[in-house]
């Protein structure tokens, strides 16, 4: 798709540089006249949302490091004279801590978008893997980053988290002794999590780079699902999406300043202001809300070396998932039948998130408890988690590769443009290249 | 548009909400107050958190320690002895003179022993007791915990302070307090094993080694607030969500003008999106 460069250098220094290092044409290329689908919604701009995300991130981040102390008896009081000492100290720490939220919920809706359209469909099984990579070094990240403020919760989580390990045959002990830097969590753990919570973050960013070249060979999908025909199908990405993007990102802006200046606790855990205390265990250890759906699966099985290899199959599927959709169509636009599950599997992965935050012998129905079936009572937070897992699983491995041999999709227009558009043009065809000239 | 508008925004909402469904304990009574800084321009009730320091430091000082508080804290913006004539708190006479009448320990440069001196703004609330073993030790075995962060490091904030302090009621017949021990409506936890009633209706609450501290006239305010019970909790609520968040009012003022600049430049980019898209069919 990247096909021939339109870019002319213009300066002797431009042609110099241009047969050195073709780097400005390199970027001309890749982020301005990259041409784009024209039909893209507004589901195609977190991609964009995540991009400034992870800058964020970066830059709050490194500014947070030249302050905070990765020792346990400062690592708490240290995140404190942040907040209260440091110049825009606050400002910095809630916009990492929600920050990460924010990430979190765009990669979700990211991900979300690609299984509804079929994005993770040949030809961009890899643009998908190198996606669920980086989806992967997220949770690692984020997972480390909220141990460094040492509170109750960073501790008591990081204890759970890594005992994890410790259900794994033979290698078990070993890996966790290994993390630990130890036989405990402790002063060690918490040295090399910062190590890698400071390194992990530029390994996203890597990936993401191989993440957009990956995007750039095929190209983007698109709602309908049907490949670029022609020019016609496409507008150039600035200033058509470069405008969008920055449209959808400011309004994803207002979310974040909203929780970031006038609800900057809510995402968080009371706990967690609590230095950490190796002797006295929280009520409830709730990891953070993304990572709640995993910590649902993880319960739900009663044998403990079960629940992780469960959690982590949960996450291996997804690697997998380009060759268990059997369908050839892409968009579920045109797969009625698949639409109807994929709604109920996004249903199921939010029964699972509600799970994780509750107590798993909680009823359900507060009215109707004791609903018992052969000594298990139904209506408990276990069972709906384990019928949602049941689901996640059954989406994926049961549902998808046999509803592509047999359902009947509907007929699949022929191209981005034949489709009735949606917002067709104020002025007719043929005046519309360029607006951007006529100012 | 408006629908996807819509749709994003209700999924902001869930995320409001998420945490809200967090599992309960057991079930205590929260009562909720109606607080000068609550909502996006709420602030601090200066003379309330006067008031409140006074309580903390005439009578919750002498159990509990606030490290991460300093003097100067008190006399920085949006404190309750704050003076713009003096921005730098360290100045601030007020505070020198609170400071001045609390001993704090140091080393003596000249013998290296140790020595008590009146403080002066820069150093930290001093702390009643010299280690947790000594703290455990004076209070049945139970740590007093800090309170720079208590309003932060508990579900309910605020009003969760209020309403322990409100919550010492006689325990109900059927219910045995063991020795050291106090029963609170509003102490988060179970009592179900000192309980002989009906197991349907076990009392609300749980236990703690904390006595009841307050009392009506216990603390005398300055500026002729009657001096209840409740009111000494509010205030003392209010003074260590103060410490909790010292730059609550900053942070709210700060977004005010973040959020309209946002909002105007999110209304730029929408109109900018309308005008290069006007002429493509998409
Ligand atoms: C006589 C000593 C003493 C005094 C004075 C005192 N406390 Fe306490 N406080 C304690 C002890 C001991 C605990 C720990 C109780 C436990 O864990 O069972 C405690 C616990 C607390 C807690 C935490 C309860 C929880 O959720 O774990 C708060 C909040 C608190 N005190 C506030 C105050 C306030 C506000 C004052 C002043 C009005 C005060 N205390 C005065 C001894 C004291
Ligand atoms: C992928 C991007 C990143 C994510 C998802 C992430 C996530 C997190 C999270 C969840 C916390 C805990 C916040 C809290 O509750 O206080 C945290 C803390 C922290 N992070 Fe990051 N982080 C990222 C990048 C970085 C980078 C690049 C740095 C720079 C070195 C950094 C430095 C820190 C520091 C010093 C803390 C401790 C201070 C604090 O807790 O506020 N982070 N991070």
């Amino acid at each position: 798709m990247s096909g021939h460069s339109t870019y002319e250098p213009k300066t002797g220094i431009e042609r110099w540089l241009d047969t050195r290092l073709p780097i400005v044409r390199f970027m001309k290329d890749t982020a301005i006249d990259f041409p784009t689908p024209k039909n893209l919604n507004y589901w195609w701009t977190f991609g964009g949302i995540l991009a400034l995300m992870l800058g964020i991130q970066l830059v709050t981040g490194i500014v947070l490091a030249m302050h905070y102390v990765p020792h346990v008896d400062h690592a708490f009081a240290s995140v404190e004279r942040i907040m209260r000492d440091v110049n825009y100290g606050w400002l910095l720490r809630y916009m990492h801590a929600n920050g990460a939220s924010m990430f979190f919920l765009a990669v979700y809706i990211h991900m979300i978008r690609n299984l509804y359209y079929g994005s993770y469909k040949a030809p961009r099984e890899v643009l998908w893997i190198i996606g669920c990579l980086i989806y992967l070094a997220m949770m690692a990240t984020a997972f480390i980053g909220y141990v460094l403020p040492w509170g109750q919760m960073s501790f008591h989580g990081a204890v759970v988290i890594t005992n994890l390990f410790g259900a794994l045959p033979i290698v078990g002990e070993p890996i966790t002794t290994w993390l630990w830097g130890g036989f405990a969590v402790d002063n060690p753990t918490l040295n090399r999590f910062f190590s890698l919570h400071y390194l992990l973050p530029f390994v996203i960013a890597g990936l993401v780079v191989l993440h957009i070249w990956a995007l750039h060979v095929p190209g983007n999908n698109n709602p309908t699902g049907v490949n670029v025909k022609s020019e016609a199908d496409t507008v150039p990405f600035h200033p058509y999406y470069t405008v969008k993007d920055g449209f959808a990102i400011a309004v994803f802006l207002l979310l974040y300043a909203s929780f970031v200046f006038y609800n900057p606790n809510v995402l968080g855990h009371a706990d967690n202001y609590v230095p950490a205390n190796p002797l006295v265990t929280p009520a409830h250890i709730v990891p953070e809300w993304y990572f709640l759906p995993f910590y649902a699966i993880l319960r739900a099985v009663p044998d403990k070396l079960g629940g992780v290899l469960l959690m982590f199959g949960a996450i291996a599927t997804l690697f997998v998932l380009p060759w268990l959709d059997t369908s050839k169509v892409r968009s579920m636009r045109y797969r009625p039948t698949a639409r109807l599950y994929f709604f109920i599997f996004v249903l199921a992965a939010l029964v699972l998130g509600y799970c994780g935050a509750k107590l798993p012998d909680d009823p359900v129905i507060g009215a109707a408890t004791g609903l018992m079936l052969l000594d298990a009572d139904i209506n408990s937070f276990v069972w709906l988690s384990r019928l949602a897992t049941l689901y996640f699983f059954a989406y994926f491995w049961v549902i998808l590769p046999v509803l592509g041999l047999t359902e009947t999709p509907l007929p699949v227009p022929e191209s981005i443009s034949e489709p009735v558009l949606s917002h067709p043009a104020s002025t007719p065809a043929g005046a519309a290249a360029s607006p951007e000239k006529r100012g | 548009m408006l629908r996807k508008g819509i749709a994003l925004a209700a999924l902001g909402l869930a995320l409001i909400a998420a945490p809200a469904a967090q599992a309960a304990t057991g079930h205590a009574v929260m009562k909720h107050v109606s607080w000068s800084f609550d909502g996006p321009f709420g602030k601090y009730d200066t003379a309330q958190l006067q008031r409140g320091y006074k309580i903390y430091r005439e009578v919750c000082s002498a159990c509990h320690s606030m490290e991460l508080v300093s003097f100067r804290n008190l006399g920085e913006k949006g404190g309750p002895f704050y003076d713009p004539k003096y921005p730098n708190p360290n100045d601030n006479p007020y505070v020198k003179a609170l400071a001045k009448d609390i001993q704090v320990p140091d080393i003596d440069s000249e013998t290296g022993d140790v020595v008590q001196r009146p403080a002066v703004p820069a150093d930290r609330f001093p702390k009643p007791y010299p280690n947790a073993a000594a703290a455990a030790a004076g209070n049945g075995g139970a740590i007093p915990p800090d309170l720079s962060v208590i309003a932060k490091g508990r579900t309910g904030g605020p009003d969760y302070i209020y309403s322990l302090l409100t919550g010492y009621k006689a325990p109900p017949a059927g219910l045995t307090v063991n020795p050291g021990q106090n029963y609170n409506v509003s102490m988060p936890g179970d009592v179900s094993g000192q309980w002989t009633g009906d197991h349907h209706k076990v009392p609300p609450g749980g236990f703690l080694a904390m006595p009841p501290q307050l009392a009506d006239g216990k603390v005398t305010y300055d500026d002729g607030t009657p001096s209840t019970v409740d009111q000494q909790a509010k205030d003392v609520a209010a003074f260590l969500m103060w410490a909790a968040e010292p730059k609550m009012m900053a942070r709210k003022q700060f977004g005010f003008g973040a959020m309209i600049y946002l909002a105007l430049f999110t209304a730029l980019l929408y109109f900018s999106y309308r005008r290069v898209w006007r002429n493509v069919a998409h």
